[in-house]
C-alpha cells in the first residue's frame, strides 16, 4: 500500500471538504439511541437474541444505498483483529464499548464514512453522523433521516411519556447527543479555557478531550456535546450548543488576535519550532506530535504557514494514533518503536506537501 | 511520582498484584495503562456508572420506595427480562422496554436528577405511531390555553379552541 493511498485511509472522505468555521470546529457529530421495541437491551440480552439482531441487519441492509450516502455496508466486529478495530475506534466510526463488546456487536458503514450505525452498542442502534465544520442543525436532518429510513422497517422501544427507551437513563426521550470537536488553541495557551470550562458545565453541557470520557485535550482539541436527553426538543438541544458553540468561536477568534497583536513573535516562534520538531525530529510521542500539529494548524490559520491544508490536523491526528500505526506497520510495536514510526510518518507526510 | 512506563507524565494509577504470595506493584499513567493492557476501555466508563447507581441509592425517598418496593413484592421483576429492582439500582440501566413500566413508579426522581428536573419526552416521535401522539399534544396545549382564558374571562376566545379541541378529537374518533 502506498503511503499517499493509506493516508486516505486516515481521513475520512468527508473530512476532505471544509465546512463552516473549520478554522475552529473541526467537524458536527449527531448520535441517536435507539432500540427494539420487542427484544431485550444488549446489556443484558442473550447471545442467541443479539445475533438475531445482527442477522437482520445483514439481510436487510448489507450493500444497500441510502439517498446520498453510497453503499452501506455492513461489518461484523468480531470478524476483524484487533488493530482494525483499534483503527475504527480512533477515526471515531466505533465507540470504545463496541470495540471490547466484539462478540454479538456489528457497525453499518456508509461509503463516506459519513454515517456509522452501531449495532448492538449498549443500546441496540447508535446512528452517528458527522458533518466537518460547524453544522449541527444540518446534521440533525441528516440524522433524523437515517433514523426515519431504519423505522421503515423496525419498531422502536418508544414511550408517549418517555420518548424513545434507551438503556442509560441519560440517554432517554431524544437519545441524542449532539457533539462538536474543536480546536482552541488561543484558549488554551491564555489559560482561559480552565475558567470556560465550569461555566460551559452549567449549562447542561460537557468538555471532554478528543477520545472521550476522561481523555486529556490532546492537541488543543475538545469534544463539547449536551448532556440532557429528556424534556427538551432535539431542535432545543441543538441550538443551545449552537449558541455556546458560536460563543466559543468568537472567544477563540479574539484569544488568537490578541496573541498575534501582543505576542507576535513569540507566537511565530512556537509555531515555527513545532513545524521544525514535526519535519526533522526521529522519535516523537503522540502527546507531544499532538501539541505540535496543533501549533501548526494554528499557524496555517494565522497565515504563518503556507502550501500546507488545514486538514493535516484531523489527518495526523488520527495516523499518530498506536492502533493506526500498528495497522501501517502491519503488527504489534513496543512504545519506542511506534515513536520511530510516528517521527517517519509524519516527516514523509510533510514532505509530500512541501513538494 | 512519575510513570514507570514513561518516565514522564504522573502516575495515576497503582496497580497491585499478588502471585503465589509474591508482591509486585506497578505505578503508571493512565495513558500508559490503557496503551500497555493493565486497564481496558470499558472501564472508562465505569465511574461514570458508579456515580449512576450511586445518585439512585443517595435518593432517601428512592430508598424508601425501594424498601417498599422490596417489602410488597421481593421478587418484583420486570416480567419480560426477568431484571429487578435491585439489580436496575446497582447497575444504573434497564433490561428492556418494559423495565420502564415495571418500575415507573420509582423513575421521576432519577430522571429529574439526571436530566435536571425533566421527566417528560419533547421531541421526535416514531413516525408510524406519529399523528395520534402529536394529536394528543396538541389537544393538552389547548386545553391549557382554553383554561388561560376561561380564567381571564375572555370567553369568546376559550370557545374558540374549545371547538378547534372538539375537532381534534372528532377526527380521533374516527380514526381509531
Amino acid at each position: 500500500m502506498s503511503l499517499e493511498n493509506f493516508m486516505s485511509d486516515a481521513i475520512s472522505p468527508w473530512m476532505k471538504e471544509n465546512g463552516p468555521d473549520c478554522d475552529i470546529v473541526m467537524s458536527s457529530r449527531i448520535r441517536l439511541a435507539r432500540n427494539f421495541e420487542n427484544r431485550s437491551f444488549p446489556l443484558i440480552a442473550k447471545a442467541e437474541e443479539l445475533d438475531d439482531v445482527l442477522e437482520f441487519f445483514q439481510e436487510n441492509y448489507q450493500n444497500t444505498a441510502f439517498n446520498h450516502q453510497g453503499a452501506l455496508q455492513f461489518i461484523r466486529i468480531a470478524d476483524l483483529s484487533p488493530i482494525e478495530k483499534k483503527v475504527l475506534v480512533e477515526k471515531h466510526l466505533i465507540s470504545p464499548h463496541l470495540a471490547e463488546h466484539a462478540e454479538e456487536a456489528g457497525v453499518l458503514l456508509s461509503e463516506s464514512e459519513q454515517v456509522s450505525i452501531m449495532v448492538n452498542e449498549e443500546d441496540h442502534l447508535r446512528i452517528q453522523l458527522y458533518l466537518p465544520g460547524f453544522q449541527l442543525q444540518k446534521a440533525l436532518n441528516k440524522a433524523f433521516e437515517v433514523d426515519d429510513w431504519l423505522e421503515q422497517k423496525i419498531t422502536y422501544a418508544f414511550d408517549e411519556e418517555r420518548g424513545y427507551l434507551t438503556t442509560c437513563p441519560t440517554n432517554v426521550g431524544t437519545g441524542l447527543r449532539a457533539s462538536v470537536m474543536m480546536h482552541l488553541p488561543a484558549l488554551t495557551m491564555t489559560h482561559q479555557m480552565n475558567r470556560l470550562t465550569p461555566a460551559i458545565n452549567q449549562l447542561g453541557l460537557v468538555v471532554r478531550g478528543i477520545y472521550g470520557e476522561g481523555s486529556e485535550a490532546q492537541g488543543n482539541i475538545y469534544q463539547i456535546s449536551n448532556q440532557i436527553t429528556l424534556g427538551k426538543s432535539e431542535q432545543d438541544i441543538v441550538e443551545d450548543l449552537e449558541s455556546v458553540v458560536s460563543q466559543l468561536i468568537e472567544q477563540e477568534r479574539q484569544a488568537r488576535e490578541t496573541l498575534t497583536e501582543e505576542l507576535s513573535i513569540q507566537l511565530e516562534d512556537r509555531i515555527f519550532r513545532s513545524y521544525g520538531t514535526l519535519q526533522y525530529s526521529r522519535i516523537i510521542e503522540s502527546k507531544e506530535a499532538a501539541t505540535c500539529l496543533s501549533d501548526v494548524r494554528l499557524g496555517i490559520d494565522l497565515g504563518y504557514i503556507e502550501d500546507m491544508p488545514q486538514s493535516i490536523l484531523n489527518e495526523l491526528m488520527v495516523l499518530i494514533q498506536p492502533g493506526f500505526l500498528q495497522r501501517y506497520a502491519k503488527r504489534s510495536l513496543s512504545g519506542r518503536e511506534r515513536d520511530v514510526l510516528r517521527a517517519s510518518l509524519i516527516r514523509e507526510r510533510m514532505h509530500l506537501e512541501n513538494n | 511520582m512519575e510513570c514507570q512506563e514513561c518516565h514522564k507524565r504522573p502516575a495515576t494509577l497503582h496497580l497491585t498484584n499478588v502471585i503465589n504470595g509474591q508482591k509486585t506493584e506497578m505505578h503508571v499513567c493512565e495513558q500508559c495503562a490503557k496503551e500497555n493492557g493493565y486497564v481496558s476501555y470499558g472501564q472508562e466508563g465505569y465511574s461514570l456508572h458508579n456515580l449512576l447507581s450511586g445518585l439512585f441509592h443517595m435518593n432517601p425517598s428512592s430508598i424508601q420506595d425501594h424498601k417498599q418496593f422490596s417489602q410488597s413484592s421481593a421478587a418484583h421483576a420486570c416480567p419480560k427480562c426477568g431484571l429487578t429492582y435491585h439489580e436496575f439500582t446497582r447497575v444504573g440501566k434497564f433490561g428492556c422496554a418494559s423495565c420502564y413500566e415495571t418500575f415507573e413508579d420509582n423513575l421521576n426522581p432519577i430522571f429529574r436528577r439526571v436530566h435536571s428536573g425533566n421527566t417528560k419526552h419533547e421531541g421526535k416521535i416514531p413516525k408510524r405511531m406519529g399523528s395520534g401522539i402529536e394529536k394528543k399534544r396538541k389537544i393538552a396545549a389547548y386545553r391549557e390555553s382554553m383554561q388561560e382564558y376561561i380564567q381571564a374571562e375572555e370567553f369568546e376566545k376559550a370557545a374558540e379552541i374549545r371547538d378547534k379541541i372538539r375537532l381534534l378529537e372528532q377526527q380521533e374518533e374516527e380514526e381509531s
